[in-house]
């Protein structure tokens, strides 16, 4: 089916599931009750866990399969999220354009970086693009700022020409929309003590999602790819075959910095605005932590990578001192106090903390992420069932 | 003319400290191989060692000063420092005034020891593993140890000033016989910019004239026969990632009274240091500090306002443009060696 075996349809299809049940997976604490702040399925939340995942595919594609590590993504996501609020103002309100020209401007400042920094390799790579994207962000701050509204940023306003759109009323906020739908519209669907949220922003980033993901298959199991793999394993030796390995490079550059783009217009078209400060080096890094978290070089890893780290952003840093006190207190009130204490560094503000340690650990003991973790563990008891029921029948070749 | 000068002295300051922390970051590149993403922590904990050291020095207690009263009439309650007690109250202001000089002595072995259980604890198991892995790892600790520096010393700057004697400018066109030139230039970035210089010196000295840095080049050149020499090289080069922390620990300290610390000035400067460390070549220790000086002059000649007028925005951007430059023409650095990174 679509040109993909039986496997990659099953991955297909549950990231499909995952993507339209996810206002249920989200929220599956009724509402008011104690766990109800581990509940996800705002429609600001789940937007943004999409097109994290969206970016954290595209980096995959980059840095899982030719092994080249960009420490300047974001430059990208911020370009397209320029690109696709200066549509916004000019052309209409309708996402469209901005979106197509989020990827189309993405994609040829990528073309302009990685014709540059593929010329080296290694760390030489790394920062080269970490100088590329930290000089977009210095200029998008000072000399630009007529482009990119410097550290105010860029909204849309009633005033805008907006060319295909009739004049707003004075007074109205504009709202991106999709052929009449508002991003931001919601159907509430209450159920019970539980209230689930459909959101239109939503469900269009996850179409993207789910349309990113079957690009990026269909780019892991073809010849492409695999000369992408080649890279990554022996770049030498491809060219020794006589290969010139430079336009497969800058075409997987190029088509990441595409689905950047793709973030950055999606972005733009769930919030409207656009700042500078995407474009920090940290929000690089941050895509990196994401795809590292989840495995790099697998398909389904950057999406969950994405979806944990955005996920607990949110959870961990909305627990405080007080939320804390009450989960503890079945304990003896000097015991109490003590692991309230030991905890405390590590939530609300703490998040980042508690980010760069489980970075470390991951780094440290699980190189391939969470799939590899996932791997270890039905590795664990696949082993174990054979023993059980003493078959002599070898364990299957693991998936890769 | 004149601004020239000034010019070039306003980029030594900041040139020195890219020269320093881009020395340390060669060094543990060049002997233990390792791409170190967390030092620009170690620049900051050294600088929040002088912090420290400045709080432990003015703990105080209340004492009731009988002399004093407040609009009330009461007997007036005073902090009194500790160390008043200790030293009397003369001593004790001087040793308070002179509090980041002394953090040296205090940063020295605590940085030791940060770059010793930094090296054996986690690095060391980073050896084999690809570039790309040691880069992540370190940059997770980096994020770590920033994270727990802003959960004690919070988020905003703190302002820790220079001894009374360094605050403060002077002309120093009058000393070149320019009088009333206008070259005026605060103390203590010239105090930094000689002890940056004292320090480079140092290590190059220890490298060169010590039999233990001989040996430490020794097995940058080869590690594999110095080894079979029946020398413990790995020991060797633990020492040497110790000095390497204590160097950028150092340049924090001196670097307080400059910028107030802040829990993210380590990676302010990693950014920039990496960029140093690889215009200046990969594994080249003289690369690296001529690297970070030129590129520190560099920046403050572009922030004049004759080139912003011409090229606005370019003091943001010229380190980067440089390093591009650099990179895409001579693809190892101005003095990086053959062989270094290039797998």
């Amino acid at each position: 089916m679509l040109g993909l075996n039986k496997k990659d349809v099953g991955l297909l299809l549950v990231v499909i599931v995952l993507t339209v049940f996810a206002p249920f997976i989200l929220n599956p604490f009724p509402e008011g009750s104690a766990l109800a702040q581990f509940n996800a399925g705002y429609p600001d939340l789940m937007q943004r866990l999409v097109i994290f995942g969206i970016f954290a595919i595209g980096f995959n594609i980059l840095f899982g399969l030719t092994g080249y590590l960009s420490f300047g993504h974001a430059a990208f996501l911020g370009a397209g999220s320029y690109a696709g609020i200066w549509m916004i103002k000019l052309l209409t309100l309708n996402i469209v354009p901005a979106i197509i020209a989020s990827i189309v401007v993405a994609g040829l400042f990528s073309l302009l970086v990685g014709w540059i920094s593929l010329r080296r390799s290694g760390i030489y790579f790394s920062i080269l693009t970490l100088a590329f994207a930290q000089m977009s962000y210095s200029l998008a701050y000072s000399v630009l700022t007529p482009i990119t509204g410097g550290e105010t940023g860029l909204q849309p306003k009633v005033s805008d020409p907006r060319i295909f759109d009739a004049a707003l009323a004075e007074g109205t906020t504009p709202r991106a929309n999709f052929f009449g739908m508002f991003m931001n519209d919601s159907y509430e669907l209450v159920l019970g003590g539980w209230v689930f949220t459909f959101n239109v922003g939503y469900y269009i980033a996850a179409l993207f999602l789910v349309i990113a993901f079957y690009i990026s298959i269909r780019i892991f199991r073809s010849p492409f790819g695999l000369m992408l793999r080649a890279v990554k394993s022996n770049q030498q030796r491809l060219n020794y075959t006589g290969i010139e390995s430079r336009p497969y490079t800058l075409a997987a550059f190029v088509i990441s910095g595409m689905y950047a783009g793709l973030a950055g217009g999606l972005l733009v078209a769930m919030d409207t605005q656009a700042g500078a400060e995407r474009m920090f080096w940290t929000a690089s890094g941050e895509v990196v932590l994401m795809t590292i978290l989840g495995g790099a070089g697998t398909l389904i890893g950057p999406v969950l990578g994405a979806g944990f780290i955005k996920y607990f952003e949110n959870i961990v840093s909305k627990i405080n001192e007080s939320v804390l006190q009450a989960w503890f207190s079945f304990m003896p009130e000097g015991m109490q106090d003590l692991v309230v204490s030991i905890f405390y560094p590590f939530i609300g503000k703490g998040w980042h903390l508690t980010l760069g340690i489980i970075f470390m650990l991951v780094v440290i003991f699980l190189p391939g992420g969470l799939m590899e973790g996932g791997q270890r563990i039905s590795n664990l008891f696949k082993k174990k069932s054979n023993t059980d029921s003493g078959s002599g029948k070898s364990s299957p070749a693991a998936a890769e | 003319m004149e601004a020239i000068i000034l010019q070039i002295l306003n980029g030594l300051d900041k040139g020195s400290a890219y020269a320093l922390i881009a020395l340390g970051l060669t060094l543990i590149f060049g002997t233990l191989g390792v791409v170190n993403f967390a030092h620009g922590a170690l620049f900051m904990i050294g600088a929040f060692c002088a912090v420290t050291l400045s709080r432990i020095l003015t703990l105080s207690h209340e004492v009731i000063d009988p002399t004093k009263t407040d609009f009330l009439g009461k007997p007036l309650k005073v902090d009194v420092p500790y160390i008043y007690n200790l030293v009397g109250e003369s001593a004790g202001n001087v040793i308070i005034d002179w509090a980041v000089p002394l953090s040296i002595l205090f940063a020295i072995p605590i940085m030791i020891l940060v770059g010793f259980i930094m090296e054996r604890g986690l690095i060391r198991h980073f050896y084999k593993r690809p570039h790309a892995d040691q880069i992540l790892v370190t940059f997770g600790l980096a994020i770590v140890l920033q994270e727990i520096i802003k959960y004690f010393y919070g988020a905003n700057p703190i302002p820790t000033p220079a001894p009374e004697v360094f605050k403060g400018s002077f002309d120093f066109g009058a000393m070149l016989g320019l009088e009333g030139a206008g070259i005026i230039y605060p103390y203590w970035r010239l105090v930094y910019f000689a002890f940056a210089t004292v320090i480079i010196g140092g290590v190059f000295s220890f490298l060169q004239f010590t039999t233990f840095g001989m040996v430490v080049r020794a097995g940058m050149a080869d590690r594999e026969t110095v080894g079979l020499l029946g020398i413990n090289i790995d020991k060797r080069f633990t020492i040497m990632f110790g000095l390497a922390a204590a160097v950028a620990g150092l340049a924090g300290v001196m670097y307080t009274p400059i910028n107030s610390p802040n829990y993210h000035m380590g990676m302010d400067f990693l950014v920039l240091s990496f960029v140093v460390v690889v215009v200046g070549g990969m594994g080249s220790l003289s690369g690296a500090v001529l690297a970070g000086f030129m590129l520190g002059i560099l920046e403050s000649f572009a922030s004049m306002t004759v080139v912003l007028e011409t090229l606005p925005g370019i003091n943001q951007i010229i380190i980067y443009l440089v390093a591009m430059i650099v990179l895409l023409t001579r693809p190892r650095g101005l003095m990086g060696k053959a062989g270094v990174m290039e797998e």
